[in-house]
């Protein structure tokens, strides 16, 4: 097994961790605005998704993803498993040519792009692209413009995830199925927000143990946490 | 709730079980999923498919058949298929010509319909869709952006179905299938909650006393709640907002529906087909067929809910041309 394939296995296996111990967190998050089954839908088709990629021969980055969207995609069920699956599955091919920094923003930016088209949300509608937009925007400066290691780009993109994930608290949702609610979905954090946030800081935790970065990201410079397109969108 | 099932997580696969096994000239399950198609799929001719969540039966597997549907996808009780159901659905009914997809619009169904058609293309697929939306009571609901998609479809599978069978291209079956899209209207009401497999209760409460207007398929809130009525006055509810909607000129000819949620006599249907055709009449409007039956369900739910479409020469032939499925025979 190739090292790249070994950390993708080693990162769905770390996701789907994380998502089993947040289990009931993201359900409580998602009883209050939606159906109740963020949680238990997550945790069950990231549980399945590590089960696939440690069956498969071989497998290199781009297998891995594209393994693990299509899981999700039938496991998780919803809005969620075209959202996640689908955007995973479509934004694999860019890792077709193995895992570069231009190919990680490359994949970064085409699941994002699937999410946005699939879902027609924009910044500040109160869904999973709250954290998703200033994730990868913020990943993508960090790699071309600041010319940053990538578990460095990829630290500063989780913390303005988490920023991002913060932000559909006190905001009206617009999308999905919150925005039956209206005002009332003020004051609860989206759940998808949330579950992208975990996925984006398990991914974080398996590139640290992999590089053993000895460099300690500096969250503390400037970092486009504000999304640099879209807030005043819709 | 009482209820003839045994697991209610078995509920959806023994169904398709129990319909394949009645129809097993016609229909065929495609191993390890939820799709039904015909047993000759790939027709060479461009497939039809349509597909959502289950409990609204005859809809849809009950509409695979020549003239109508070559598959449909069924979800679990309310919820949408995956995508890579439909993905499954729409390569085993792509004969070479294309797949045109019925989708209601319900969040999930859209979503998970787009996915598995921008997969299929990625195969090399062709795959044109059309979004059935049309009930007029509520603009955005629980389950959706924009209207929603009911009884309608009905209509949209068997005209494009027709034209499908006529041996018509891709862009042609889309265009009649838009064309039923953009000339029908559906109302629904209830007077009773549906009971969900799952839940083993009703799923909103409506009192002894009490009805609800403008509600969708799956017992999401409607227009308005209100006391009692006789059938005369919800046919006229539902008739008057169906046709401020689609604001007919004199003379035009209709086709009607009076749908039944799924535990609503035939008798009572018929009551609201005499008040719906004496209202048509009264407006000039010319019914040219009456439909009335159980076509898209709500599991148990006691209600109806009438659809209008308007015709011109073109639907009226390929809604009057042959079929033979399960529910719906045309001869």
């Amino acid at each position: 097994m190739s090292a790249d394939g070994e950390a993708a296995v080693a990162a769905v296996e770390r996701v789907a961790e994380r998502l089993e111990r947040e289990r009931d967190y993201l359900t409580e998050l998602d009883s209050a605005i939606g159906d109740a089954d963020h949680g238990g839908n997550m945790a069950r088709g990231w549980a399945s998704a590590a089960e696939a990629v440690r069956e498969l021969d071989d497998p290199d980055p781009a297998t891995v993803a594209k393994a693990t969207g299509r899981t999700l995609m039938s496991e998780v069920g919803g809005a969620s498993g075209p959202l996640y699956g689908g955007s995973l599955v479509f934004a694999s091919v860019e890792l077709d040519d193995g895992l570069t920094p231009e190919s990680a923003v490359a994949f970064a930016e085409t699941y994002l792009e699937k999410v946005r088209d699939r879902g027609d949300a924009s910044v500040g509608d109160q869904t999973m692209v709250d954290a998703l937009v200033p994730l990868v925007h913020t990943f993508k400066k960090s790699i071309e413009v600041d010319g940053l290691p990538p578990v460095v780009a990829l630290a500063k993109a989780v913390d303005a995830a988490e920023r991002g994930a913060a932000f559909t608290v006190p905001i009206r949702a617009r999308k999905g199925r919150a925005s039956y609610l209206g005002w009332r979905s003020v004051g609860h954090k989206d759940p998808g927000a949330t579950s992208t946030l975990f996925v984006a800081e398990s991914l974080l935790e398996t590139a640290r143990d992999r590089l053993d970065a000895t460099v300690a990201p500096d969250l503390d410079a400037t970092s486009p946490t504000v999304p640099e397109e879209g807030a005043t969108e819709g | 709730m009482k209820k003839l099932i045994n697991d209610p997580d078995d509920v959806v696969d023994e169904m398709l079980d129990g319909m394949v096994a009645a129809h097993p000239d016609r229909l065929r399950r495609l191993s390890d999923t939820q799709v039904v198609v015909r047993t000759d799929a790939p027709l060479d001719e461009v497939g039809v498919v349509s597909g959502g969540g289950s409990g609204h039966e005859p809809t849809h597997a009950g509409y695979i058949g020549d003239g109508m549907l070559d598959g449909a996808a069924a979800g679990d009780v309310f919820s949408s298929p995956t995508a890579d159901e439909f993905e499954a659905l729409v390569d085993a009914c792509d004969g070479g010509e294309g797949v045109l997809a019925v989708v209601k619009n319900y969040e999930g169904d859209v979503m998970n319909f787009e996915t598995a058609i921008e997969l299929a293309e990625m195969e090399g697929a062709e795959v044109a869709t059309v979004v059935v939306n049309d009930d007029v009571a509520v603009e955005d609901s629980l389950y959706t952006s924009g209207r929603r998609g009911v009884c309608g479809t009905i209509l949209v599978h068997k005209a494009a179905g027709a034209k499908a069978a006529e041996g018509a291209d891709l862009a042609d079956v889309q265009r009649v299938g838009q064309k039923v899209v953009d000339n029908v209207g559906t109302m629904g009401m209830a007077l009773t909650s549906c009971v969900t497999p799952e839940k083993g209760e009703p799923t909103f409460d409506l009192g002894d006393e009490e009805i609800e207007l403008g509600i969708g398929i799956h017992g999401e809130p409607g227009t308005e709640r209100t006391g009692t009525m006789s059938a005369d006055e919800v046919t006229d509810e539902l008739t008057e907002s169906v046709l401020a909607d689609l604001d007919l000129d004199e003379d035009q000819e209709v086709l009607t529906i009076v749908n039944g949620m799924g535990g609503t006599p035939q008798m009572e249907l018929f009551v609201v087909n005499r008040r719906l055709q004496e209202l048509l009449d009264e407006r000039g409007l010319d019914t040219w067929d009456a439909w009335v039956g159980d076509y898209m369900t709500s599991l148990d739910m006691a209600g109806c809910s009438i659809t209008v479409c308007a015709v011109d020469d073109e639907l009226k032939e390929l809604l009057a041309a042959p079929a033979d499925t399960p529910a719906l025979t045309v001869r």
